[in-house]
């Protein structure tokens, strides 16, 4: 089983589609799930205090905006644990959407820069490319190691 | 502080502020003032169009929910009394569709609007004057349209650097009192009394107080007040008052001790606004060290500064530090005083101009009150920049404390 990182991070079909391959995604979904299950954090929405954006320094400098460090405080350590990678080009705001550009180009940086196995795929917009897209994703995933191909 | 009834509905048009660690302040602002941040609805697929709509294709999704909640706002698919528009301090996109969105609101909705950038620093109470200002608007209305004082009554503005008080009677300023602000409420006490002894009244015979500036929950709480609110109403009502100019459009520029407000005026009530406070070299203080170093009272660099010329004195940065540094190094290379004292006025009101008129539109007449408005060459500078003339209405040091006396007196009659 390996960890794949998948951008948009939130994206609940690519999440879904690492999981039936028996990978195990890294996802923001996670990630935000347990932060608002923090016992004692009360910060609604997200329960994101001012201590994230300076986590987040780990990953971006003081100049860059406190909203891309605190998403990146949630994104740098998943890049972190990742094996391999799936970032999707282009895509609809319902396949999943990270809001800010800056954290965007900053996460997809950050991935390819880790020199593990990515599959970068463009967003389809026909049956066919749709076809085509979830073919290769699958082939990516039952490449990787310990892939459970039997899925 | 917070007012009984409904709560005032604002919508929150924002970028990145769950993200950043602020959204809690935000929301501990508006409770404190009896308001409900909202987030107008919106259909998802829009996000996809809203830009070439809206005619700025910006990048970031967040940005283009941002347009698409507020065009929800103005087309009144989202019932509010008042909007913020918030997003990241130093990011460019944001800081454009920001900009735009707050004008967009504004013109076509006749919402009060304010925006601010903001920090993981951001706390509640830097929010709150903000929040406050567009409380008040929205849920005060009938009190902002009061054009004339009546009865009796007493305004105090604790400020961050003076105190000023006044006194009112039918709707002539009868006692004033201006002393350094040391123990809040020692100087507020003093600076009332010396109201008091000018007017010929006694404490007993004020029949409505009004409070505002830094302190003036500690102040109307001791005073009982009947009035407290925050600077940017109480100095509007008091600038347009001050200067016969209560009907119709005009653009208050206010610079305080500490601090700078930007505020765009409809027949008193404030419409767009900004508000600094955090660089002081574009405040009254960059002034008062000015004055220091060039070993002149406060009160006399503005005529010095009338006699001039600011651009012989090369001022390579707008700190207080640095700034004043670079008039230092001025005079040691031979600039006279005057030249000096100019450069500052010019500078201050650079800075203003730079930060906060960008985000106000001006419309005359141009009204400076604070008390750096009695420095001459501050308003000068002024109405050299912008060429327009800047109107400085007398006691334009008080604004705040009319504005505190003239609204309270909607007390009186009640």
């Amino acid at each position: 089983m390996a960890k794949v990182i998948i951008y948009p991070t939130n994206s609940l079909i690519l999440s879904d589609m690492v999981e039936r391959f028996g990978h195990e995604p890294l996802a923001m979904m996670e990630k935000i799930k347990k932060i608002i299950n923090t016992v004692g954090v009360d910060s609604p929405p997200l329960n994101i205090t001012p201590e994230e954006p300076k986590r987040g320094l780990k990953y971006a400098a003081v100049e860059v905006p406190a909203g891309v460090r605190g998403r990146m405080a949630l994104i740098g350590p998943m890049i972190e644990l990742a094996e391999a990678g799936i970032i999707v080009g282009d895509s609809s705001i319902s396949f999943g959407c990270m809001g800010c550009a800056r954290t965007n180009e900053l996460t997809k940086f950050l991935i390819r820069e880790k020199g593990i196995p990515i599959l970068e795929i463009k967003y389809p917009h026909t049956e066919e490319e749709g076809q085509d897209f979830v073919y290769k994703i699958a082939e990516f995933l039952k490449s990787l190691p310990s892939g459970s191909d039997e899925k | 502080m917070s007012d009984k009834g409904d709560p005032v509905l604002i919508a929150l048009v924002s970028c990145g502020s769950e993200y950043a660690g602020v959204q809690s302040e935000l929301e501990k602002a508006a409770s404190t003032l009896n308001a409900k941040l909202v987030y107008p609805e919106m259909d998802v697929a829009t996000l996809d169009t809203i830009g070439m709509e809206f005619g700025l294709e910006v990048a970031s999704p967040d940005l283009r929910l941002m347009m698409a909640r507020a065009k929800a706002v103005v087309e009144g698919v989202a019932k509010v009394d008042g909007v913020f528009v918030t997003s990241c301090f130093r990011c460019a996109e944001a800081a454009i569709v920001r900009n735009e969105l707050r004008r967009y609101i504004f013109e076509e909705s006749g919402l009060p609007v304010i925006s601010y950038s903001f920090t993981e620093r951001t706390t509640a109470a830097t929010l709150l004057t903000r929040l406050e200002a567009l409380t008040t608007i929205a849920r005060r209305k009938h009190l902002l349209a009061r054009t004339k004082q009546t009865g009796i009554t007493a305004g105090i503005d604790s400020g961050s650097t003076t105190t000023k008080a006044v006194v009112m009677k039918d709707n002539e300023i009868v006692g004033e009192g201006w002393v350094p602000t040391i123990k809040v409420l020692e100087s507020a006490e003093t600076a009332l009394q010396q109201a008091l002894d000018q007017s010929g009244l006694k404490t007993e015979d004020i029949q409505a107080i009004g409070t505002t500036g830094y302190g003036r929950f500690l102040i109307g709480e001791h005073f009982k007040a009947d009035l407290v609110q925050e600077e940017i109403t109480m100095n509007s009502k008091g600038a347009v008052y001050l200067a016969d100019q209560q009907k119709g459009p005009a653009t208050v520029i206010d610079i305080g001790g500490m601090d700078n407000k930007a505020i765009s005026v409809q027949d008193g009530i404030p419409g767009m606004f900004t508000m600094g406070g955090i660089c002081a070299g574009a405040s009254g203080r960059f002034l008062e060290m000015t004055a220091k170093r060039l070993g002149v009272e406060i009160t006399d660099l503005g005529d010095l500064a009338i006699k001039g010329m600011g651009e012989n004195v090369e001022m390579n940065s707008y700190c207080i530090v640095f700034g004043i540094q670079s008039l230092v190094n001025s005079l040691a290379k031979g600039s006279s005083p005057e030249d000096v004292a100019a450069a500052a006025c010019h500078s201050v009101v650079e800075q203003i101009f730079e930060q906060q008129l960008q985000e106000v539109e001006v419309k005359e007449p141009l009204i400076l009150v604070g008390g750096s408005s009695l420095i001459a060459g501050v308003p000068k500078a002024l109405g050299d920049l912008l060429k327009i003339d800047v109107i400085v209405p007398p006691h334009s040091q008080l604004i705040g404390a009319v504005g505190a006396a003239l609204l309270a007196s909607g007390y009186v009659s009640e």
